[in-house]
């Protein structure tokens, strides 16, 4: 059962580590506009560099 | 320009006084900063439009970046100081889609926007917290047990409590204020839910128990939490949206004192002050006219299409937009006392007779509240009474009837729903403007529409240009070129697009209130009213044009129907509702425009007062009544309607006393719309029909005492994820 001392700090970190990500793409607003977003990736324009 | 703006950027950065030139930095980056402008293009709707609208708007000077966002349907440009809206506006016209300015100012809506966000992170906290606690729940439902289960109650509790603490405030704050202001919503019971579960698992980890309900606090949180959102959502859209359409027109009125001209406020404006009416300008105030002659266009204020013959004498209504010529007015009535206001003044009246309609959430909630309450007490009660007083069993099992009955389907049947609709009718065109205007349109059985600017563009086109010889034709595109006058503009247009190539004309004139003249190879030629031409007047809207000595010719006009008129009246009919036609124009008119869409029941020559009238004893016959007009004589009527709507081009009044606005141009998606609103009812039922099912399964079962924190969250996921994927049907 050792293991969960190492299982249970892993799980809570990648949780956090969800919820951090989470946070960022809320605060980059990427989802101010997610009918213009499921078509844009259908665009091959800004492939090489996405547009700001 | 940059020395005010210096002020604020020194306020707002005490730190930037010491350097002298992070000021004089801040001052030219000021000067620099592009404008943001904001336009909304409702017709926007596919990747192509993405690609055309972006790339194209790029490739104007003075345009640094243009984005598009599908959703909102919003383009918003960074442009140098020198492009106008207006420019762009044009510029997407031609690409084929039309466009309106928004203020950025008002659309930031930084208090809006940082409210969703302020949830969103909430539900993820909520949503991450969830997963994490049901991994360590799993493990003790499969059978950890003492100090393995003990533990991993502690570390659900460490990340539950400041979870729930965090995340359930919204719910928390509103019944709190419920409470304070005595009464009972659906907030009550969730936030009880909520708190009662965490407290009493708190107190079981501390005390070795075996039940823990965090998960089932922290999903409840979660699922309530969406569906919150997804009503903020919806709400945020179409209030944003319907901010946007309101137009920035400041009254002004132009007084004249002596000779000088000034511009002032129109409130600023006393009863005896003479005021100058330019062509194309709106009459601000009511009054006499004591100089000029010219027509004035009330099809805004009273549904006529034809203009009326203004001089010297005739009195005036605010409102009334005039065509030709300068016009002096002395103001008989102004602001309080002016007509435009009165109206306000039976709006007023007619919001407060419109009974305040109950949506089937708040019937629900009315029903549901207290049964829950009672449910969870009697519970406590009688395991009190039958374990002779073992108070935690007791807590536990009321705790246990709470969580279960909890409104996790309830709180996303009707959240969800209506986003999916209104996402729908948006898409088509339409924006709603309250939550509830969805419901009362699915009960709808008659249809009122106004005339002119409703059913009709409001915009005269010639109808008989092929009874004119090509001659005529030509000089009648000449004369029309020279005039604002709107069935002048109308002709030359008409006349341009049929391939016409006006004759040259000399002396042109144009006669206020008359017509335009002007000589032509030596003879007069004359556009304009039939008894100033010399012509025998039709009872049809026409423009008279006489070549020199010739026999008149009359050229009639019909007000062009609205994209999808014919096809929203015919599909309304077919769904068996009465369809009537109330407009304040002309009995002729009117009769013709009924003929021509096959109305029976039509009403000509209506005030803005009987309008209202017709709908309100409509309505007490028991009908539910949809009115569709624009004007400011429909403002009332809007108002006392059960639901109502407006195009986009209605007047800033009409556009607020509706419900729904018409983004689009065609009528055709109204019948489609109450469709939908139908479907979207039906299914707010099914969803109710579905979390009461559930409840009525689960509920003994805690009310027994064999719930476990297992059935909960499988009760409390299973009805959520059916409700939400029900919803998602109505696509």
């Amino acid at each position: 059962m050792d293991i969960l001392a190492v299982l249970i700090p892993v799980s809570l970190l990648l949780g956090l580590g969800g919820l951090a990500a989470f946070w960022w793409t809320l605060k980059r607003g990427q989802y101010d506009d997610p009918e213009g977003d499921s078509q844009r990736i259908l665009r091959g324009d800004y492939d090489d560099h996405p547009k700001p | 320009m940059s020395d005010t703006m210096q002020v604020p950027s020194i306020s707002a950065c005490p730190a930037c006084v010491a350097t002298p030139l992070a000021v004089d930095r801040a001052a030219a980056a000021a000067a620099e900063t592009p404008a943001r402008i904001m336009l909304s293009i409702p017709d926007a709707h596919c990747a192509l439009c993405i690609s055309t609208v972006e790339s194209d708007l790029e490739k104007m000077p003075g345009i640094r970046s243009a984005r598009l966002n599908l959703t909102l349907r919003r383009v918003s440009v960074d442009a140098d100081a020198s492009v106008s809206p207006d420019q762009i506006i044009e510029r997407l016209v031609t690409l084929g889609y039309p466009a309106y300015e928004l203020d950025p100012g008002t659309l930031s809506m930084t208090h809006i926007d940082r409210q969703g966000r302020d949830l969103l992170m909430r539900l993820g906290v909520a949503g991450f917290s969830m997963m994490n606690i049901m991994l360590l729940s799993v493990a003790v439902w499969s059978g950890a047990t003492d100090a393995t289960r003990d533990l991993f109650h502690l570390i659900s509790a460490a990340i539950a409590v400041p979870t729930v603490a965090f995340a359930a405030q919204p719910f928390f704050r509103k019944a709190w204020s419920g409470v304070k202001a005595g009464r009972l919503d659906m907030d009550f019971p969730i936030s009880l839910a909520i708190t009662l579960a965490t407290a009493i698992s708190l107190y079981e980890t501390f005390n070795g128990g075996h039940h823990a309900y965090f998960d089932a606090a922290v999903m409840l949180t979660f699922f309530l939490l969406a569906g919150r959102y997804l009503d903020f959502r919806t709400r945020a859209v179409a209030r944003s949206a319907a901010q946007e359409l309101s137009a920035l027109e400041v009254p002004r009125a132009i007084r004249l004192s002596g000779t000088v001209e000034d511009t002032v406020s129109v409130s600023e404006l006393v009863v005896g002050d003479l005021v100058l009416v330019r062509p194309g300008g709106r009459i601000p105030v009511d009054g006499e006219i004591v100089a000029g002659t010219s027509e004035l266009d009330r099809s805004l204020l009273t549904g006529e299409t034809l203009p009326v013959f203004a001089e010297r004498g005739l009195l005036v209504t605010a409102g009334a937009v005039n065509l030709t010529g300068p016009l002096t007015v002395r103001v008989s009535a102004a602001g309080k006392d002016s007509s435009l206001h009165r109206m306000a003044d039976l709006v007023a009246v007619a919001e407060n007779a419109r009974n305040k309609y109950t949506t089937l959430a708040e019937r629900a909630a009315r029903l549901y509240s207290p049964s829950v309450h009672l449910l969870a007490f009697g519970a406590f009660a009688v395991w009190m009474w039958i374990t002779g007083g073992d108070v935690r069993l007791a807590i536990n099992i009321a705790a246990a009837t709470l969580i279960i009955t909890c409104p996790c389907a309830l709180g996303l049947a009707v959240p969800a729903v209506v986003t999916a609709a209104s996402g729908k009718l948006f898409r088509a065109g339409l924006l709603i403007k309250d939550g509830s205007a969805l419901e009362r349109l699915a009960e709808v059985d008659t249809v009122v529409f106004d005339k002119t600017g409703t059913l009709t563009m409001g915009t005269p086109e010639p109808v008989n240009l092929a009874d004119l010889s090509r001659a005529d034709l030509e000089v009648a595109a000449a004369l029309g070129a020279a005039s604002s006058h709107p069935l002048a503009m109308s002709l030359a247009g008409a006349a341009r697009a049929q391939g016409v190539i006006p004759v040259t004309l000399d002396h042109i004139a144009e006669v206020p209130g008359h017509g335009v003249q002007a000589m032509w190879n030596g003879q007069r030629v004359r556009l304009g009213r039939a008894a100033w031409v010399g012509a025998e007047a039709l009872n049809v809207t026409a423009a008279y044009l006489a070549i020199g000595t010739q026999e008149p010719r009359a050229i009639a006009f019909a007000d062009r129907l609205r994209q999808g008129a014919q096809e929203a009246v015919a599909a309304f009919e077919a769904q068996g509702k009465r369809v009537i036609l109330i407009s304040g124009d002309v009995a002729g008119a009117v009769s013709d425009l009924a003929n021509r869409l096959g109305i029976e029941d039509w009403r000509a020559e209506a005030l803005p007062q009987d309008k209202a009238d017709a709908i309100t004893a409509m309505q007490a016959e028991g009908r539910r009544v949809l009115m569709v007009g624009d004007g400011l004589n429909d403002t009332v009527a809007l108002t006392a309607a059960h639901v109502s709507i407006s195009p986009a081009s209605a007047l800033d009044a009409a556009r607020v006393a509706s419900d729904i606005v018409l983004l689009g141009a065609s009528l055709a998606v109204l019948p489609e719309a109450q469709r939908v609103s139908m479907r979207a009812v039906r299914r707010i039922r099914e969803n109710f029909a579905v979390s009461f099912g559930y409840n009525i399964i689960a509920v003994p079962i805690a009310l027994i005492g064999v719930a476990s924190p297992l059935i909960a969250a499988l009760a409390m996921s299973v009805s959520s994820i059916t409700v939400a994927l029900n919803s998602l049907r109505l696509k």
